[in-house]
């Protein structure tokens, strides 16, 4: 409970600052969309052949259709960066909730003292995942910009479109989101309520039998609905291109995260004196994990983007090409962040139990995710007009005050040691 | 020079340990200890330094990755530079994709195959190398511990060493030092 008290006020902290942001991200979001607004809709029922192109292509535009193309850009801007922050935060939570399934389905020794960290940062798996559902709906419904597909405009336009819109429009696309997101929410909810039960439990293992059960269908409902969801949230931003990868490509992305966060967490709780049953190796479980899952994700990376740069297929290489062009800087800039850096800062094994390495790592991870997850969105919603400024870094901002304040409110609802985890008494001697 | 050295047998690896830790406490000099399998933690109770294996196995897995480069560089940009298929062989930089494969694969063999030809020369293993094993029940259920008593009282060391459970004790005179 002390725990949490502190965290709260911690998370609150962050909390005005954010708030502050907000109203900064609003005005800026106004300036571009409210400025622009008008003429946007004025040229769009006007019919103009160059709005027909998706965002990705680079066509030779003259006069008034370049001009467009760069206003649904800037106009894409602000909405882009509060869907990459809103998509980076969830799928924090998303990747803690799958970390935290393998763990009871693999019946992990070590863990166990971890799962209350990792409940609570799953908690914002709901607000996060109710945001990110509305901007998505709003998307879908095209509201604003960000998917081309949902501009019927535009696909009237597209035969490669049309071809697709049985899977990419609005309702079902909804629909499914819906789906996923509930099915997430609702293994989340059983598992932590199994947790608590389990807590009550002395005399048996029920609860821990069940949240086994739950937690080994909820990965393989968990590996399906990851693929379709970044095919349906990510991959059809660009949705001319396409690639079989993307789904595990995201997902160690999204894994990555979430286990750098556990491990940030757990230092800053185990710092302030709440963990005491936390010792250095489970800190040293945690980098190993950081470390292995960022080479995993390179390993990915760098299958995609060799297999396409080797074929050079023009239908599927436009995708790197815009991105080599004109995201030099980010694009490369995250492989020596995710990739470099994690390698030689992590491989040795006494750095990994030195605490201000690992946070020191794991925050050149968060930020080298988040730029990954940016390299997948803005291209394709902004392209050349791309910058890291106020709308980005303040909707980064809204959604770390929102995910650190739901996250250490969570950590206040229930003891931070699960006692009634058959395999507690291992983990609390874990040592490695 | 001939020395003396008392081979204390035991039977379990927890009275090995606790044995171990009883004579480093008295300062005796533990020469070998031979087990059949890994006691997890031996080493740290006989106080044995940390193995630098890996520190190794991290630079041959350097001298790996930079054959590779400078044979791919050397070959396929500067001594004959190609089209082959369109791939851009300019620069080593600009073809660089394609080097990846091998570039890994051969820090990967670099590392692992020199870092096993250095643990078995480290630790003396060869074909045909005479076996250094002072008691056959070693290999299959006998923990052997040998220490050193040139310079210790006989009776009194081997009377300590029967008090921390060994099961047997023998007083070997050695003609040299077999390491």
């Amino acid at each position: 409970m002390i725990v949490g008290l502190v965290g709260l006020v911690i998370g609150f902290s962050q909390r005005p600052g954010s708030i502050e942001e907000v109203k900064e991200m609003m005005a800026s979001h106004d300036a571009h969309g409210g400025g622009h607004g008008d003429s946007q809709i004025k040229e769009n029922h006007g019919g103009d052949e160059g709005h027909g192109e998706s965002a990705n292509e680079k066509d030779a535009h003259g006069g008034d259709a370049h001009y467009e193309h760069v206003l649904h850009q800037l106009q894409n801007k602000p909405w882009a960066s509060l869907y990459v922050a809103a998509f980076f935060f969830f799928m924090i939570a998303l990747g803690v909730l799958a970390f935290y399934a393998i763990q009871f389905a693999s019946q992990s020794g070590w863990s166990p003292v971890l799962f209350r960290v990792m409940e609570a940062i799953t908690a914002y798996l709901v607000p996060g995942g109710i945001i990110l559902f509305v901007i998505l709906a709003l998307s879908g419904f095209h509201i604003n910009h960000l998917f081309v597909w949902a501009d019927p405009e535009v696909v009237a336009h597209d035969a490669l479109l049309q071809g697709k819109a049985s899977w990419l429009n609005g309702t079902w696309f909804i629909i499914r989101a819906a789906f996923f997101l509930g099915g997430w929410i609702l293994y989340r909810h059983f598992a932590v309520k199994y947790s608590r039960l389990q807590d009550e439990d002395t005399t048996g293992n029920k609860w821990y039998k069940k949240s086994f059960k739950i937690s080994a269908a909820f990965l393989v409902f968990f590996i399906y609905t990851e693929s379709m969801m970044s095919w349906d949230w990510i991959m059809s931003f660009d949705p001319h291109w396409f690639s079989t990868l993307f789904g595990w490509y995201v997902f160690a992305s999204l894994f990555v995260s979430g286990i750098t966060t556990i491990a940030l967490v757990t230092i800053y709780l185990k710092s302030k004196g709440y963990l005491e049953f936390v010792n250095n190796s489970h800190i040293h479980d945690l980098a190993k994990f950081m470390f292995g899952i960022s080479i995993f994700w390179t390993y990915l990376w760098f299958s995609q983007f060799m297999l396409i740069w080797y074929s050079n297929i023009p239908e599927e290489v436009t995708y790197f090409i815009t991105r080599i062009e004109d995201y030099k800087l980010p694009f490369f800039g995250m492989l020596i962040m995710n990739f470099i850096f994690p390698l030689l800062v992590l491989m040795n094994s006494d750095f990994k139990r030195v605490n201000w390495f690992v946070v020191m790592a794991g925050i050149i991870i968060l930020c080298g995710h988040y730029i990954d997850v940016f390299n997948m969105i803005m291209p394709a919603t902004v392209g050349k007009s791309w910058f890291i400024g106020i709308s980005e870094i303040s909707a980064v901002l809204l959604f770390l005050g929102l995910f650190l304040f739901v996250v250490f409110r969570a950590l206040t609802k229930a003891p931070l040691l699960a006692k009634g985890n058959p395999y507690l008494e291992e983990s609390k001697h874990f040592h490695y | 020079m001939a020395s003396k050295v008392i081979h204390a047998l035991y039977i379990d690896d927890d009275i090995l340990m606790d044995a171990v830790k009883k004579v480093r406490a008295e300062h005796y000099h533990i020469e070998e200890v031979y087990t059949p399998f890994p006691v997890h933690g031996l080493d740290k109770a006989m106080g044995l330094p940390h193995t630098r294996l890996a520190i190794t196995a991290f630079m041959y897995g350097c001298v790996g990755l930079t054959v590779a480069i400078t044979m791919m560089n050397y070959i396929m940009i500067e001594d004959w530079p190609q089209d082959i298929g369109g791939k851009p062989s300019f620069s080593y930089l600009e073809n660089m994709p394609a080097f990846v494969p091998i570039m890994f694969e051969l820090t990967v063999f670099f590392a692992a195959h020199l870092m096993v030809i250095t643990f078995y020369m480290r630790s003396k293993l060869w074909p045909f190398k005479k076996a250094e094993n002072p008691d056959v029940r070693t290999t299959d259920d006998h923990f052997l511990m040998e220490v050193n008593a040139s310079n210790h009282d006989v009776e009194q060391l081997t009377n300590f060493l029967g008090d921390t459970g060994a099961v047997e004790i023998k007083i070997i005179d050695k003609e040299e030092d077999n390491h």
